[in-house]
């Protein structure tokens, strides 16, 4: 699971264009989020996580 | 540990988020120490980061270590006065490339000279950030700036050449792109005895992504991917391709120089005390 932390996230679409699996998008509000319906399709990779500058994207990893 | 949990033990709370700009990369390379700090093993006492000013001065402000913001480009000095102090303390100077290589330039020079143990991240952005991108000395040649609206004429500094020169007894460089490289790079020059010199590259993507049209944050950082070159790679190309390597904007990244048979300062000054005792 990808946890969201929308108060730090500056939207600067780091985490979207490095996403192997093309699970995020900046919203209109400025803010990352998971594309609907792509929930299931992140790899936990951690790319996003890696370069986020903000902490605002963290990958949980199922157990 | 994951960043999540290593944002909550070295981050001061409430802190976040930070001021730097939207994709601006100061931010991972803090993440960067972070994660060196805790591979290390280190606990929060023994690491004290001492900074100067600008934008990549702020990140004293943002962790829970022995931390202090001092004058612009004087971060060294007083990293120095603290580590002739207290020697045991792993000393880390996060600096700009304004703060370390203009302001800050002759301390560099006589801190690498004299090999004293700390470790000086530059947070290279190529432009003054804070201030509204002037160029610096790190702003590569034809750039535009604010202050250079015809673009530079100026060449940059070979930071790590002269820090080489100078006496630095450990010298790398990566960027923002390779996350993993930097926190190896930084872990190794934390365990460095001597002077260790990271030069991480950042992006500027408000001041100067923006002036010299190299798109937005994520474009800055597919640069970074394209133009750095694995440090061993660097080694074996054959001069022509290398030649060309340097002429297309490319870079080693990795550690290129390491010497571990220069004493360190702090060592010959115990000494110096000890025939000052009259102890030989």
């Amino acid at each position: 699971m990808l946890k969201l932390v929308s108060k730090r996230c500056k939207g600067c679409g780091i985490c979207v264009n490095f996403c192997p699996k093309k699970v995020l998008e900046v919203t209109e509000v400025g803010k990352c989020a998971i594309i609907a319906g792509k929930e299931k399709d992140c790899i936990q990779c951690g790319q996003c996580e890696m370069r986020c500058p903000d902490y605002a994207i963290f990958v949980e990893k199922d157990k | 540990m994951g960043m999540e949990q290593l944002v909550e033990k070295y981050f001061r709370p409430g802190r976040l988020p930070h001021i730097w700009c939207p994709g601006c990369g100061h931010g991972i390379i803090t993440g960067a120490i972070v994660k060196a700090v805790d591979k290390l093993g280190l606990s929060k006492d023994e690491v004290a980061v001492i900074s100067g000013i600008g934008c990549s001065s702020r990140a004293s402000g943002y962790l829970d270590f022995n931390t202090a913001n001092t004058l612009h480009g004087r971060a060294l000095p007083i990293a120095s006065g603290l580590k002739m102090a207290n020697p045991k303390l792993k000393v880390i100077v996060p600096s700009g490339d304004g703060d370390a290589t203009a302001i800050g330039g002759n301390h560099l020079i006589h801190a690498a000279r004299r090999n004293i143990d700390l470790t000086l991240v530059v947070y290279n952005n190529s432009i003054y950030g804070m201030t509204g991108g002037q160029y610096s000395p790190m702003t590569p040649k034809g750039s535009k700036a604010t202050t250079a609206p015809y673009l530079t004429i100026e060449p940059a500094f070979n930071l790590l050449d002269l820090a080489k020169a100078a006496g630095a007894t450990f010298v790398a460089r990566s960027t923002t792109f390779h996350v993993q490289n930097m926190v190896d790079c930084i872990a190794k020059g934390i365990q460095h005895k001597g002077f260790s010199i990271i030069e991480c590259v950042s992006a500027c993507p408000t001041n100067f992504g923006r002036q010299n049209r190299m798109g937005a944050a994520p474009k800055m950082m597919e640069w970074q991917r394209d133009h750095a070159v694995m440090v061993g790679a660097w080694n074996r190309m054959d001069e022509e391709t290398r030649a060309k390597a340097i002429a297309d904007g490319k870079f080693p990244i990795g550690v290129l120089y390491e010497n571990n048979d220069v004493q360190e300062y702090t060592e010959a000054y115990d000494d110096l005390i000890k025939r000052a005792q009259g102890g030989k």
